[in-house]
C-alpha cells in the first residue's frame, strides 16, 4: 500500500515539474532573431544617428557600413551581423568593451570609458544588428 | 671557481641585455614597417603619409611647388639676424647655426634633461634678457622654420650615451608613453601608428613613426599657419581627449627623445607642408 502510494506520488511529482516547465512556447530551439521581437524602426533610426555621429559613435572612422561616406578600414565592414553575432549580448559586448576579448584592439572601449550612455549602447546595438 | 664562472655568465647575460635598447628598438620598428610598406625605400619615410599615399602625395607635391611655409622662413631669417637689445645674435649662443636643427634633441649631462632646439632658442633669448617665445604658436615657428630650411640634408643621429644612465632612462620614459593607452578613446600613439599603419582613419592614412621628426616644423592647411611638433603631440592627445601635456615639459621632450631616435639615420627635410 505505501509502496504504490510512493510510486504514485513521485510519478505525481515528476509530471507536475515537467508540467511546470512547459509554458505554451514552441519547445524545438528557436532561429536567432527568427522569433525576436520587432524592434522599433525609430530605435533603430536613433541608433544610426548615433553610430554616425563624429562625437558619438563615429563608427565610420574605422569601419565600412552601408551608405556611409569614406569609412576607415582599420576594422572590419558591418555587414552580415547577425551571422558574426547571431548572440546579441555578444555583439553588445563588444561595442560596450572590445578589449574583453582582445586586449590589443584598436577599438574605443564605447562602454566602459563611458565614451557612449549605455542607453545609446543599446540602439547602437539594435541598428547595427540589422547590418 | 663554479660561483666565479656563473658569475661572469649572469654578468655577460645581462650586459648584452642591457644594451639592447634603442638600436634594438629602431630596427624593430623598421623591419615591421618594411614588412607593411616593402616598395617604400627608407629615405622616403621622411615624407610621412606621403610616402605611402599616392593621392595626397600628387596633391603635396603641388603644394610644395608654392610651399605654405616660405614666408615663415623669410621671417624666421629676419630673427636671426636682427640683434637682441644688448647687441648680442642667436648666432652667439649658436656658432655653427643656423644649420643646427640636427644637434637636437640630445641630452644634455649637465642638466640631466633631454634639450630640444626650441628650448635651447628659449635659454639663448633669456640669457640675453630677451622675453622667451611661447612654444606651439607664434613667432617660435618663424626661427624654427628658418634653422629647419638651413638643416635640411642633415642627417638625424641622436645618441643615448652610455656614460650616463638617466638618459637611457629618459629613451625609456619616451618609449614608454609611445605604448601606453590614453585618453577616453584608450589608443596608444603605437595603436594608430604602428599596429595600424598605412590604414585609415576615415580618409586618412595612418602614418609610420620612422620619419615622423624629420620634417618639423610643419605647415598644417589645418592650422592655416606653421606649427610645432609639440604643438602635434598636444593635439593627438586632445583628438583622443586625453589630456594634452606641456609644450616642451618632460613627457614630450622624453617622447621626442623616443622618436627622433627612431629616425636615426634619415636626413631632416623640414619646414614641411601637411593637410
Amino acid at each position: 500500500m505505501i509502496k504504490k502510494f510512493r510510486l504514485v506520488s513521485t510519478l505525481a511529482i515528476i509530471t507536475s515539474v515537467t508540467l511546470a516547465g512547459c509554458t505554451g512556447k514552441p519547445i524545438a530551439k528557436e532561429a536567432p532573431g527568427a522569433m525576436a521581437p520587432q524592434v522599433d524602426p525609430a530605435i533603430v533610426a536613433e541608433g544610426k544617428a548615433i553610430a554616425m555621429g563624429r562625437t558619438k559613435g563615429n563608427c565610420l572612422a574605422c569601419h565600412m557600413i552601408e551608405d556611409g561616406e569614406s569609412p576607415g578600414n582599420i576594422g572590419p565592414p558591418l555587414l552580415a551581423m547577425k551571422a558574426r553575432y547571431p548572440d546579441k549580448a555578444k555583439l553588445r559586448a563588444q561595442i560596450w568593451d572590445p578589449t574583453a576579448v582582445n586586449p590589443e584592439s584598436a577599438m574605443v572601449p564605447f562602454g566602459r570609458m563611458q565614451v557612449l550612455t549605455e542607453d545609446e549602447i543599446d540602439k547602437i546595438v539594435e541598428y547595427i544588428w540589422t547590418l | 671557481m663554479k660561483t666565479i664562472l656563473i658569475t661572469l655568465a649572469i654578468l655577460a647575460v645581462s650586459a648584452v641585455t642591457a644594451q639592447a635598447g634603442p638600436e634594438e628598438d629602431r630596427m624593430a620598428f623598421i623591419k615591421h614597417y618594411k614588412a607593411r610598406f616593402p616598395s617604400v625605400p627608407r629615405e622616403e619615410y621622411v615624407n610621412g603619409a606621403y610616402a605611402i599615399d599616392p593621392i595626397g602625395r600628387e596633391n603635396w607635391e603641388a603644394i610644395e611647388e608654392f610651399p605654405p611655409y616660405e614666408p615663415f622662413i623669410d621671417a624666421g631669417q629676419a630673427m636671426w639676424e636682427k640683434p637682441f637689445a644688448n647687441g648680442k645674435g642667436y648666432k652667439d649662443c649658436f656658432p655653427d647655426g643656423p644649420a643646427i636643427a640636427h644637434q637636437y634633441p640630445h641630452w644634455d649631462k649637465g642638466k640631466g634633461m633631454v634639450m630640444t632646439l626650441p628650448l635651447a632658442l628659449n635659454e639663448c633669448l633669456q640669457a640675453n634678457g630677451e622675453k622667451p617665445l611661447k612654444y606651439k604658436k607664434g613667432p617660435i615657428n618663424n626661427i624654427l622654420s628658418y634653422i629647419a630650411f638651413q638643416s635640411r640634408g642633415k642627417v638625424v643621429n641622436v645618441v643615448v650615451p652610455d656614460d650616463d644612465p638617466r638618459a637611457m632612462a629618459a629613451f625609456e620614459k619616451g618609449k614608454k608613453f609611445y605604448f601606453t593607452r590614453r585618453g577616453q578613446l584608450n589608443f596608444s600613439c603605437a595603436t594608430c601608428h604602428v599596429q595600424n599603419t598605412g590604414l585609415k582613419v576615415r580618409t586618412e592614412i595612418l602614418s609610420p613613426s620612422v620619419g615622423h621628426v624629420t620634417h618639423w616644423p610643419v605647415y598644417r592647411s589645418k592650422w592655416g599657419t606653421v606649427g610645432t611638433l609639440h604643438r602635434r603631440f598636444s593635439g593627438c592627445n586632445n583628438n583622443i581627449r586625453a589630456k594634452a601635456l606641456q609644450a616642451q615639459g618632460e613627457e614630450y621632450r622624453n617622447l621626442e627623445y623616443f622618436l627622433s631616435y627612431l629616425s636615426n639615420g634619415l636626413e631632416l627635410n623640414g619646414p614641411g607642408a601637411r593637410k
